[in-house]
């Protein structure tokens, strides 16, 4: 019997890991599939070759997949995400001169990682700017429905500075954000694994805020569909699920980490040495700042604690995020929430026998 | 929000970004004869929001590959109060231009209160010449790989010819056989033969 063959876009990044390995390792041939994958550069291009059909499925920000379904992007698509692509991986990074700037302004005994300290002294930075009549600092972040956005604007906003005014916020694709801060585009940015520790490796950044410093467990990327490929091939995307659902477990365990660092390191996966992907990995992860390296062991989840599984309170903090910051009307939460099909997740997997988490996120805020 | 909507007697103001010089030159002179357009192409991306909204065009042309398109989403911000382009397609109930565009490889985004009439001659254009920019690029690559093939073949004969002591037709002659019987490609069984003579020379 041949296998159902399946073409499956993604943007190089750790997290882009799961489709990845279940194709490579060999997850998707358990489930008589053959996954074609596409490697892209930009997240507009993969939504659009997703939403006319170029793709089955797609590596995708979680809110962009809200986003396109609720048509507040430039199109409107239908989409639907069978299952999360883990949670956390993103990071904080600043270019030297900012981040020793930030330094010297924190508070006596502050903590680098409380980032209502980090937050303070970034406003005193700005706003010493502004009284020498300097520009704000551009940052980056990875597209205007992304995690990234959201996490660098929580951050912004609870140190009473507003986003839209007081720096300039400025799209970059993952793979360019590297370039855009040894350009001096951006002095700093938020982005997933790897390209922070990149820019740490290139001595032209250092990492500030780990993801998991403002939120505990923040939705990150989706297995995102198109609605009416479902409603075509429902058994197929059960198998797809479960191939994929399975590489998340393979690649929780340790014992996996260097297969997994060697195999996307690859010219035609992530494009990045082994051992910067590895310490990502396993979340020690060397800042370049005054401490050696900063350790969580929630900095990229795959499936620890089924984190894989689409929870619905996270695309509704993800629309609170898109109402708060003027992009989504208040009254399409639930469509938002509509769009995490824990249904198809628990038909392929089964639902999971552990209690769900109280708080579905952990806010710094909170 | 559209503080003014085009009218059909303004020319209409279009931008191209695109960094390949040769491609923008044909898509160039393909939009000015089939319409009174003002065209302003863009070859690289530093500050391309600030250059976009000085320019405020109408019609914005954009390589799907570019990863410049994820900056222009940031311009359906809905807070933004300036005038700006709405959706990638002026119609998207139109499926087969949206599949055309795709499929050659161009997105255009429109401003809103543009006329569907308006901007479909311009999409139809852009989406022909970006399919013969690509016919031209693969045509101009298996040239290249010809030449290349015939370089391998002539190599491999003149190595057969010395070591076997034997003419140019002969040589091509043998190529040609191993090549039947093995079912493969003659450029192939040429490469072989000149990788193994590099091993044993």
């Amino acid at each position: 019997m041949s296998a159902d063959r399946i073409r499956i876009g993604f943007i190089p990044l750790v997290d882009a890991a799961i489709p990845i390995m279940a194709a490579d390792v060999g997850f998707a041939a358990e489930e008589g599939l053959e996954i074609e994958l596409a490697r892209e550069i930009s997240w507009a291009n993969i939504r659009d070759r997703l939403a006319f059909g170029h793709f089955d499925a797609a590596h995708l920000l979680a809110p962009l997949a809200i986003s396109t379904t609720l048509g507040l992007g430039s199109i409107k698509a239908p989409l639907a995400a069978p299952m999360a692509l883990g949670l956390n991986g993103n990071a904080i990074t600043l270019s030297p001169h900012l981040y020793d700037q930030l330094v010297s302004r924190l508070a006596p005994g502050a903590d680098l990682a409380d980032p209502r300290a980090t937050g303070a002294a970034f406003a005193a930075v700005v706003r010493a700017r502004r009284a020498c009549g300097d520009e704000p600092p551009t940052l980056g972040m990875t597209f205007p429905f992304s995690t990234h956005n959201y996490q660098l604007r929580l951050w912004l906003d609870a140190a009473g500075l507003k986003p839209d005014e007081d720096v300039r916020l400025a799209v970059v694709p993952p793979p360019y954000m590297v370039d855009a801060l040894a350009n001096g585009h951006v002095e700093g940015f938020c982005v997933g694994s790897p390209w922070n520790s990149v820019a740490v490796e290139l001595g032209i950044g250092r990492i500030l805020h780990l993801g998991v410093d403002l939120v505990r467990r923040c939705p990150e990327k989706v297995l995102a569909v198109r609605t009416s490929w479902l409603d075509e091939r429902p058994e197929i995307a059960e198998r797809l699920v479960r191939a994929c659902v399975r590489a998340a477990r393979w690649l929780q365990d340790p014992a996996n980490r260097e297969e997994a660092a060697e195999r996307l390191a690859v010219s035609n996966r992530l494009d990045v040495p082994a051992p910067i992907i590895r310490r990502t990995l396993d979340g020690r992860l060397p800042v370049g700042g005054p401490e050696p390296e900063r350790v969580s062991d929630s900095y990229i989840l795959f499936d620890r604690e089924s984190e894989t599984r689409p929870d619905p309170r996270h695309a509704r903090w993800l629309h609170a995020q898109m109402t708060r910051w003027g992009q989504a009307p208040d009254d399409s939460g639930d469509a938002a929430a509509a769009v995490y099909r824990r249904d198809l997740y628990d038909a392929a997997v089964g639902a999971p026998t552990r209690a769900e988490a109280e708080d579905p996120l952990g806010l710094f805020t909170a | 929000m559209p503080d003014r909507v085009p009218t059909a007697d303004r020319p209409l103001k279009i931008v191209l970004i695109d960094e390949s010089p040769v491609r923008a030159a044909i898509l160039e002179e393909g939009l000015r004869a089939v319409n009174h357009a003002a065209i302003t192409r863009i070859a690289d991306y530093a500050n391309l929001l600030e250059r976009i909204y000085a320019i405020d065009p109408d019609v914005i042309l954009i390589g799907l590959e570019n990863p410049s398109r994820d900056v222009l989403e940031q311009m359906f911000h809905v807070s933004r109060s300036v005038r700006r382009p709405v959706g990638m397609f002026v119609d998207q109930t139109d499926t087969a231009s949206i599949e055309a565009s795709v499929d050659a490889g161009v997105s255009a985004y429109i401003v809103d209160g543009l006329r569907k009439e308006r901007v479909k001659p311009i999409l139809d254009m852009t989406i022909s010449r970006f399919n013969a920019f690509s016919r031209l690029r693969a045509e101009l690559e298996q040239a290249k790989s010809q030449l290349e093939e015939r370089k391998i073949v002539d190599r491999a004969k003149g190595i057969l010819m010395r070591s076997k002591n034997i003419g140019e037709e002969q040589a091509y002659a043998l190529l040609r056989k191993v090549a039947m019987n093995e079912k493969k490609k003659i450029a192939e069984i040429a490469q072989s033969v000149v990788t193994a003579a590099e091993l044993f020379s």
